[in-house]
C-alpha cells in the first residue's frame, strides 16, 4: 500500500449546470504512488469533476491544491504544465498521421523536434506499451491507439495521470497489459486516478477509492477489502430503497408478442459494441427494462429491434410470432411494432422538417390515408400531427412548426406520442425521459405504463435505474454486449442490478 | 457598436426567398465597381450588360434559349444537392447525354421516321444516366466523395467528345473542321419560333414533374429525409444507397437530356464546344432557385441573361465575354454569403452592452 505526500487535495467542489448539481461539495484527495478509482453510474458528475482538475471546467465553488499549494488550473495546457496528464475515452487522434506526427502535435514545440521518434521508442518500450512511430494511426488496433495516448502523456513525465474508462475499449487481455503498465507506473510515484464503472477491475487494480452519486461523494471504501457488492450498493445507492416492481405480483401477463433469439453481431466500429447471443421475451401486458451503463450495447441492441440493422436470420427477431428478423423497419412497423429511439434530433426526427412531416417519417408505412399510391396526403399528415399534439399536450409554437423549434422534452413527448398513437401491439423504447424535466417524464412514463395495460408488450432501454425500478414489470441487464436474464423486478435488488452492471456476470 | 448573428428558433421562410434578391443586389454593386475599375460608366455598363438584352426579341428568344439546358440541368441538381449528393459533374453527363443521342442520327444516318426523335432523346437520357451511375456506384460502394469522381469525369467525357468529332465521327464532307455530320430532319427538336424549340417544353414538363415529385410524393420525401438526417430516414426505413443512386441518376439523366437537346434542337451535330458551361452554371441555378424546382427556372432565366450580357458588353464595351463567368461567379458567393440570414439574425449591441458582455464571458 502506496503512503506518498497528498498530491491533488480537492475541497467542497461545485459545478452547477442549470438546476443540475453536477458536483456538490466534493473533496477528493490523491496521493502520489497510489491507483484511485472514481466510481459512479452515468450521470453521477465522474467526468465533470475531472474536467474541473484537467481544467476544462471550472468549478463554481471550492479550491483545488496541488502538492499542498493553492492551484488554479485554468486550461488543460495549465493542467499538463503543472503535471497533470488525461487520457480520455475518445481517442483524439489523426488517423491519416503517423504515430509520432500526432504525438508530436500534442507536445510543446520545443519537444517536438528530432530526437522525439527515439523517445517514443524508448519510453513506450519501458512502460511495455510497444509502438512503432513510424505507424500510420488508421491502420492500427484500438488498444494500440490507446497506447498512443498514453504514451503522449508519460512523454511529459506526469506526476498524476488521469484515465476516463480506459478499459471500455479493450480486449480482456489488452485491459490486463494495460493494468501491469499502471502498476508500474504507480510504483515509480505517479498517481493515477482512475474512473470506472467496473467493479472487478477496480478491486484488482486500486488501492483507494472514491464513489460519486448524484454528484456528492458518498463513500470512500477500500477496494482491497470492500466485495463487489459493497462497491455496487454505493455506487446504484441500494440505502434509498428495495426494488419493487410496477405490479408487485411479477406474473407474465399474455403470449410472447417481441421475441429475440440468440441475437450476435460483431461491432463494425471500433466504438461499437459487438452484441453477443441475446435473447429475450417480452409478454403483451408488461414493460421489460433494460439496465446497463452507456456503451453497453444499448444502441447496437436498439437498432437490432428496429430493423435499421438486419439481423444474419429471419428467426432471431419475431413480432407476434412473425419471424422478421430480416427485414426493415417499415416491414417491422407493419406487424405492429413501434420504436423510439434514444436520439431525438436527426434519428426521431428531422430537425428541419415540419411536426407534420415528421409525423410522416415512422407512419408512412402503416397508415394508409397519410401516403396512397405513393402521393403524400399532406392535409392528414397535418392532421395526425396536431392530434399528437393535442392528446399528448405537447407545447408547441402554433401552425406547423419545425421539429427544432420545440424544446427537448416536448420534441420527446411528440415522438413517443407519434408512436402510441397508432396503439402499436410491440414498443421498443430507448431512454424515454433522457433529458426531459419531471412533469413531462413521469407523463411519458405513465403512457409506457397505459399501453402496457393494454395488453401491449413494452420495451424500455435506459440508463436511469430509477427509471426502470420505477416502470418495469421484469429486468434485465445489458454489460458489454450481453443480456442478463429478466428477472421480476418485485424478485431483484438495485444491489444485484448494480453488481449486474459492472459486468459482475462475466 | 458590436454587431452579432444570432441563430433563429426557426428557419426564416422570408430570407429564403430575399437572399437571392439581396445576392443580386450585391452583384450589381459588385459589378459597378468592377466596371468603374476598367474605366467604363458604371450605369451604363450595368444597362448594357443586364438591362438592353431585355429590350430585344432576339435576345428574348435567346435568353429562353440558353435558360433551357441551365433549368433541365438545375432541377435534377436541385433534386441531387437536397439529397446531400453533390453532383459536380453535370457537365459531364450533359456531355455524355449529347454523345449518346448522337449515335443514331450520326452512325445511322439511313434511319428516319417519326420514332427516331424519341429515340435520339432517350439515348441521351441513358446515356447522362450511365455517366452519373459512375460516381454514385464508387459512392455507394466504397464511399468516395461522389463531388471528385463526379468532376474528374467531366474531363473524361469532354476529351471522349473530342476525339469522337476529331476522330471517328468527323463529317467525311465536313473539310476536316472537328465536327460531325449535320442531324437529318427527323432527329431534330422541332421549332417553336425563331431559335426556340420544343426542349423548353420538355423542360418545363420535367420542372412540373421534379416539383411534384418533390413536394408531394413519398419518394421526393425520401429524398429530402435522406438528405436532412440520413439516420432518421433510415429510421423511416428508406435506404440512403438507394437514394443516393437514383438521386445521382436522375440528375445525370436530366442533364444528359439537356446536352441531346440542345445538340438535336440548337446545334444541329457534334462538336467540341457544344457547352458554355452550362453543366456547372446549373450548379449556381440550382442554389440561386432555392433547390426548388420552380425557383430554378427563374434562376436560370437571370443566368441566361449573364450569357447574353457577356456578348452584349462584349460589343458594346470591347469587354471579354468571360465576364459572364465572373458575374456568375460573384452570383453564387453572394447568395451562399446571404444564406446565412436563413438561420440567424443580425443583432445591433450597443457598445457599452457589449462590453459589459464580454467581461461576463468566461
Amino acid at each position: 500500500m502506496p503512503d506518498g505526500n497528498v498530491l491533488l487535495e480537492a475541497r467542497g467542489i461545485v459545478k452547477r449546470f442549470g438546476d443540475l448539481a453536477a458536483n456538490d461539495d466534493i473533496d477528493l484527495s490523491v496521493h502520489a504512488g497510489e491507483i484511485h478509482a472514481l466510481l459512479g453510474e452515468n450521470g453521477a458528475g465522474k467526468s465533470t469533476l475531472v474536467k474541473i482538475l484537467y481544467g476544462s471546467l471550472q468549478p463554481d465553488a471550492g479550491a483545488v491544491s496541488w502538492q499542498g499549494r493553492p492551484a488554479v488550473v485554468g486550461n488543460p495546457a495549465e493542467a499538463r504544465a503543472l503535471g497533470i496528464g488525461m487520457v480520455f475515452q475518445h481517442f483524439s487522434l489523426f488517423e491519416g498521421l503517423t504515430v509520432a506526427e500526432n504525438i508530436a502535435l500534442a507536445l510543446p514545440p520545443d519537444a517536438a523536434g528530432r530526437g522525439l521518434a527515439a523517445d517514443v521508442r524508448a519510453v513506450s518500450e519501458s512502460y511495455g506499451l510497444p509502438l512503432d512511430p513510424a505507424a500510420r494511426v488508421a491502420s492500427l488496433p484500438v488498444g494500440v491507439r490507446q497506447r498512443i495516448e498514453i504514451v503522449r502523456c508519460l512523454l511529459q513525465r506526469p506526476r498524476l495521470l488521469i484515465m476516463d474508462e480506459p478499459t471500455s475499449v479493450l480486449t480482456p487481455q489488452e485491459a490486463e497489459r494495460l493494468f501491469e503498465t499502471l502498476r508500474r507506473l504507480a510504483g515509480e510515484g505517479c498517481a493515477v486516478l482512475y474512473i470506472s464503472h467496473r467493479l472487478e477491475e477496480v478491486r484488482q487494480l486500486c488501492h483507494t477509492a472514491t464513489v460519486l452519486r448524484h454528484g456528492r461523494v458518498v463513500g470512500r471504501p477500500d477496494p482491497k477489502t470492500a466485495s463487489t457488492a459493497d462497491l455496487a450498493r454505493l455506487m446504484v445507492g441500494a440505502d434509498i430503497e428495495e426494488a419493487r416492481g410496477r405490479r408487485g405480483d411479477g406474473a407474465p401477463a399474455g403470449p410472447v408478442r417481441l421475441a429475440v433469439r440468440g441475437l450476435s453481431q460483431t461491432a463494425d466500429t471500433p466504438f461499437g459494441v459487438s452484441l453477443e447471443d441475446i435473447s429475450l421475451e417480452v409478454r403483451g401486458g408488461e414493460i421489460v427494462g433494460v439496465a446497463g451503463v452507456a456503451g453497453n450495447g444499448q444502441d447496437e441492441l436498439f437498432a437490432a429491434l428496429s430493423g435499421e440493422t438486419a439481423a444474419a436470420e429471419q428467426a432471431v427477431v419475431e413480432i407476434d410470432g412473425r419471424p422478421c428478423g430480416r427485414a426493415g423497419p417499415a416491414a417491422r412497423r407493419r406487424l405492429g411494432a413501434a420504436f423510439v429511439p434514444e436520439e431525438r434530433m436527426g434519428h426521431a426526427a428531422v430537425p428541419g422538417m415540419r411536426l407534420s412531416e415528421n409525423a410522416v417519417l415512422t407512419r408512412h408505412g402503416t397508415d394508409r390515408d397519410i401516403s396512397v399510391g405513393g402521393v403524400l396526403r399532406l392535409g392528414q399528415a397535418r392532421r395526425l400531427a396536431e392530434r399528437i399534439v393535442a392528446r399528448f399536450d405537447v407545447r408547441a409554437p402554433p401552425g406547423d412548426p419545425e421539429a427544432k423549434a420545440l424544446s427537448g422534452g416536448n420534441l420527446q413527448k411528440f415522438v413517443v406520442g407519434r408512436e402510441l398513437d397508432r396503439k402499436p401491439g410491440v414498443l421498443a423504447v430507448s431512454q424515454p425521459t433522457w433529458g426531459v424535466d419531471i412533469g413531462a417524464a413521469t407523463e411519458i412514463r405513465r403512457e409506457l405504463a397505459a399501453l402496457a395495460r393494454s395488453g401491449a408488450a413494452v420495451l424500455a432501454i435506459s440508463q436511469d435505474l430509477d427509471e426502470i425500478l420505477e416502470i418495469s414489470d421484469r429486468i434485465a441487464v445489458i454489460s458489454r454486449g450481453r443480456l442478463s436474464s429478466a428477472v421480476p423486478a418485485a424478485e431483484t435488488t438495485r444491489e444485484a442490478i448494480g453488481l449486474l452492471m459492472g459486468g459482475a456476470a462475466d | 457598436m458590436r454587431i452579432e448573428l444570432r441563430q433563429r428558433t426557426e428557419d426564416s421562410r422570408l430570407m429564403v426567398w430575399l437572399s437571392p434578391l439581396l445576392a443580386l443586389a450585391l452583384t450589381f454593386v459588385f459589378g459597378a465597381v468592377l466596371f468603374a475599375a476598367l474605366g467604363h460608366d458604371p450605369l451604363r455598363a450595368l444597362y448594357v450588360y443586364f438591362v438592353k438584352p431585355l429590350t430585344d426579341a432576339w435576345s428574348l428568344e435567346e435568353i429562353v434559349v440558353k435558360a433551357t439546358p441551365l433549368a433541365l440541368i438545375g432541377v435534377g441538381l436541385a433534386l441531387a444537392f437536397r439529397t446531400n449528393v453533390w453532383n459536380i459533374g453535370a457537365e459531364g453527363q450533359y456531355t455524355v447525354g449529347a454523345v449518346c443521342g448522337s449515335i443514331l442520327p450520326v452512325m445511322l444516318p439511313e434511319v428516319q421516321g417519326p420514332l427516331l426523335l424519341p429515340a435520339v432523346l432517350v439515348c441521351g437520357v441513358l446515356g447522362g444516366m450511365a455517366w452519373a451511375a459512375i460516381p454514385a456506384f464508387f459512392r455507394v460502394r466504397f464511399g468516395s466523395s461522389e463531388i471528385l469522381t463526379s468532376l474528374m469525369l467531366v474531363y473524361v467525357a469532354q476529351l471522349l467528345l473530342d476525339w469522337l468529332v476529331r476522330g471517328p465521327w468527323r463529317d467525311p464532307e465536313g473539310y476536316n473542321f472537328p465536327e460531325s455530320r449535320l442531324f437529318e430532319a427527323d432527329a431534330v427538336i422541332p421549332a417553336l419560333a425563331g431559335r426556340m424549340h420544343f426542349g423548353t417544353v420538355i423542360a418545363l414538363l420535367a420542372v412540373a414533374a421534379l416539383a411534384i415529385l418533390l413536394g408531394r410524393t413519398l419518394k421526393g420525401f425520401e429524398f429530402r429525409v435522406i438528405g436532412a438526417a440520413p439516420r432518421a430516414g433510415a429510421f423511416a426505413g428508406f435506404s440512403e444507397r438507394g437514394s443516393i443512386m437514383a438521386a445521382l441518376t436522375i440528375s445525370g439523366g436530366l442533364a444528359g437530356l439537356a446536352g441531346i437537346a440542345e445538340v438535336s434542337g440548337t446545334i444541329g451535330q457534334l462538336h467540341p464546344s457544344i457547352s458554355p458551361g452550362y453543366g456547372f452554371t446549373a450548379i449556381i441555378a440550382a442554389f440561386l432557385g432555392r433547390l426548388n424546382p420552380v425557383g430554378v427556372v427563374f434562376a436560370s432565366l437571370l443566368l441566361a441573361l449573364t450569357y447574353i450580357g457577356g456578348e452584349s458588353a462584349q460589343v458594346a464595351l470591347g469587354i471579354s465575354d468571360k465576364i459572364a463567368r465572373v458575374f456568375q461567379g460573384a452570383i453564387l458567393i453572394f447568395v451562399l454569403a446571404c444564406d446565412v440570414f436563413i438561420r440567424y439574425r443580425l443583432h445591433f449591441l450597443p457598445a457599452r452592452r457589449a462590453a459589459a458582455r464580454a467581461e461576463d464571458a468566461p
